[in-house]
């Protein structure tokens, strides 16, 4: 517990196995325990496939955990819910709509009536900057203002919760830079709890108050980094470069030891072929 | 400019030749057995002429009409049930792999034991040949749809109403959309075979009944004749496939 404050969300051993048709189980996540309080922003780092995706679809209810529970405000979690949004890397907007249409889907669902909910929805556009682009198909926005579109549709019903699971990781350098800003700002404004997996060192440590480092084989939560520096934060800082060197320094741990079991893996192989 | 060229002087002058190379070989032959052009386009004239050709051309058009919208209102709800529900799909599965490949025109001798001769064996044969194309374009049309969708509407709380007619309808409408393509020109191949067997009117008829007056020329006006509506229909449809691709912002291949 920090500051004595009970965890918004928490994962109480709980671990996914994939029953492939093949053979025995796969383990995507080894059964493990982490918590995140309200207000709080996370991010997961790791290298691929150590179980981000799965973590973060556990946690949105996109998954069922094999074993063990996820918890969100003291309930386990057996569904997606509109107070806890997912954004997808590939944006996830419905290609035949506006982005106006987007937005006021989302509002749809939640029951709001037809004014209340175009007021709204004008107001998430503006709030990324697209007022102009309201009428504008997907196909016609670029890849940052589709993110940012999936930003309003999710921000207009006022969730309590944000899942991101590499929501950047398909733009271009400056586009991911602006949208990391602009991220923060909407954040200043209200306080969610942002879940953000990236596999982006960088942009973890400029975006996140905590830092969860995972490792693969079996996928497993294997540190935790408090990023203790105020918002707006200066990549050129030396704390920031210091948070940057322990972060890369751990990674490159947890990189080099699955390398490793890698290698194991394929030896084991290789001698059994060889027989 | 090289736009313009080919999109109407190339295939401007590939129907020239056509005509041309048609010209020639008819001259090695007299107009009874391979009418020329202009044969065929005088016989035009006197179905005019005769009034016959507008109360064919209406008449085929209309169990035409009949047949495929029957055809497609049957289809499209049965695809998108099927879609959806893939136990249902594999049940029943092998049952419209039987019938798929059975060709409309074998269903004929049935269709005139059960209708007897008329519109109905005609339009029972157009509905076939329009159905299981446009069935399995639905199915597989929804079966296509993204996981990410129903995620999205899922995690917003959607309701099954508003996922259906809000989702899985318009992400499957261009899948659709081809279906109907397919299924225009399937049926409309078979109007003539249906018109030609069980049929006293049509153009199907109209083909018929020239041979039985050794109308070459009559013959050959007919099957112009179907395959211009034919054209016409296909370019009808592509329109309105090019107008829901680009709304929905897929990239249509010319
Ligand atoms: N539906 C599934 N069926 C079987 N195995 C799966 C499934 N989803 C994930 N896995 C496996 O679980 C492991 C973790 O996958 P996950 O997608 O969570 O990794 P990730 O950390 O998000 O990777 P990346 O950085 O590449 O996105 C992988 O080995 C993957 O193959
Ligand atoms: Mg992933």
């Amino acid at each position: 517990m920090v500051n004595g404050r009970t965890p918004k969300i928490r994962l109480l051993n709980a671990g996914k196995s994939f029953h492939t048709s093949s053979e025995a189980a796969h383990v995507a996540l080894a059964a493990g325990n982490l918590d995140i309080y309200e207000g709080e922003f996370v991010c997961l780092v790791g290298p691929s496939g150590c179980g981000k995706s799965t973590v973060i679809n556990l946690m949105a209810g996109f998954e069922q955990p094999t074993e063990g529970s996820v918890m969100i405000d003291g309930k386990p979690v057996l569904k997606p819910d509109p107070d806890r949004i997912m954004i997808f890397q590939d944006y996830g907007l419905f290609p035949w709509k506006t982005a106006l249409d987007n937005i006021l889907f989302g509002l749809k669902c939640r029951g709001i009536s037809k004014a209340e909910a175009k007021k709204r929805a004008l107001a998430a556009l503006s709030g990324v900057g697209l007022s102009a682009w309201a009428q504008r198909h997907p196909h016609e926005l670029s890849g940052g203002m589709k993110q940012r579109v999936a930003l309003a549709r999710a921000l207009a019903v006022e969730p309590s919760v944000l899942f991101m699971d590499e929501p950047f990781a398909a733009l271009d350098a400056f586009t991911r830079l602006h949208l990391q800003d602009e991220l923060l700002e909407l954040r200043k404004k209200r306080k969610i709890t942002i879940i953000f997996v990236t596999h982006d060192l960088d942009e973890a440590v400029y975006l996140g108050e905590r830092i969860v480092l995972m490792a693969p084989n079996p996928g497993r939560f294997e540190n935790n980094i408090t990023i203790d520096l105020p918002y707006p934060r200066d990549r050129t800082d030396k704390h920031f470069d210091r948070y940057r060197k322990e972060l890369f320094e751990a990674f490159d741990l947890v990189h080099k030891e699955a390398g490793r079991i890698r290698k194991e893996a394929e030896g084991i192989q290789e001698e059994g072929s060889g027989i | 400019m090289a736009e313009k060229i080919q999109k109407f002087f190339l295939p401007t002058l590939a129907v020239v030749v056509f005509l041309m190379i048609w010209q020639y070989a008819a001259s090695h032959y007299t107009p009874d057995l391979f009418p020329g052009p202009r044969d065929v386009f005088l016989a035009i004239l006197e179905l005019i002429k005769v009034g016959r050709l507008w109360k064919d051309i209406t008449i085929s058009l209309t169990r035409f009409s009949i047949a495929y919208s029957l055809a497609v209102t049957c289809a499209i709800p049965l695809g998108l049930f099927l879609g959806r529900c893939r136990p249902c799909h594999r049940a029943i599965d092998p049952v419209v792999q039987l019938l798929r490949p059975i060709s409309p025109i074998a269903w004929f001798p049935l269709a005139v034991l059960w209708f007897g001769i008329g519109n109905t064996p005609a339009i029972f044969i157009i509905f076939m040949a329009a159905f299981f194309p446009m069935l399995l374009a639905t199915i597989s049309a929804v079966r296509s749809i993204p996981a990410i969708n129903y995620k999205v509407a899922n995690n917003f709380g959607a309701k099954p109403a508003l996922v259906f007619l809000g989702i899985i309808i318009p992400a499957a409408f261009p899948g659709i959309m081809t279906g109907l393509h397919i299924a225009l020109g399937t049926a409309w191949i078979h109007l003539v075979a249906g018109e030609m067997l069980g049929a006293d009117s049509g153009l199907g008829y109209l083909i018929i009944d020239a041979r039985n007056f050794l109308r070459t020329d009559q013959i050959m006006a007919g099957m112009l004749l179907v395959g211009i509506l034919g054209l016409l229909l296909n370019k009808l449809i592509t329109a309105g496939e090019q107008f829901i691709n680009k709304k929905w912002g897929i990239n249509a291949q010319q």
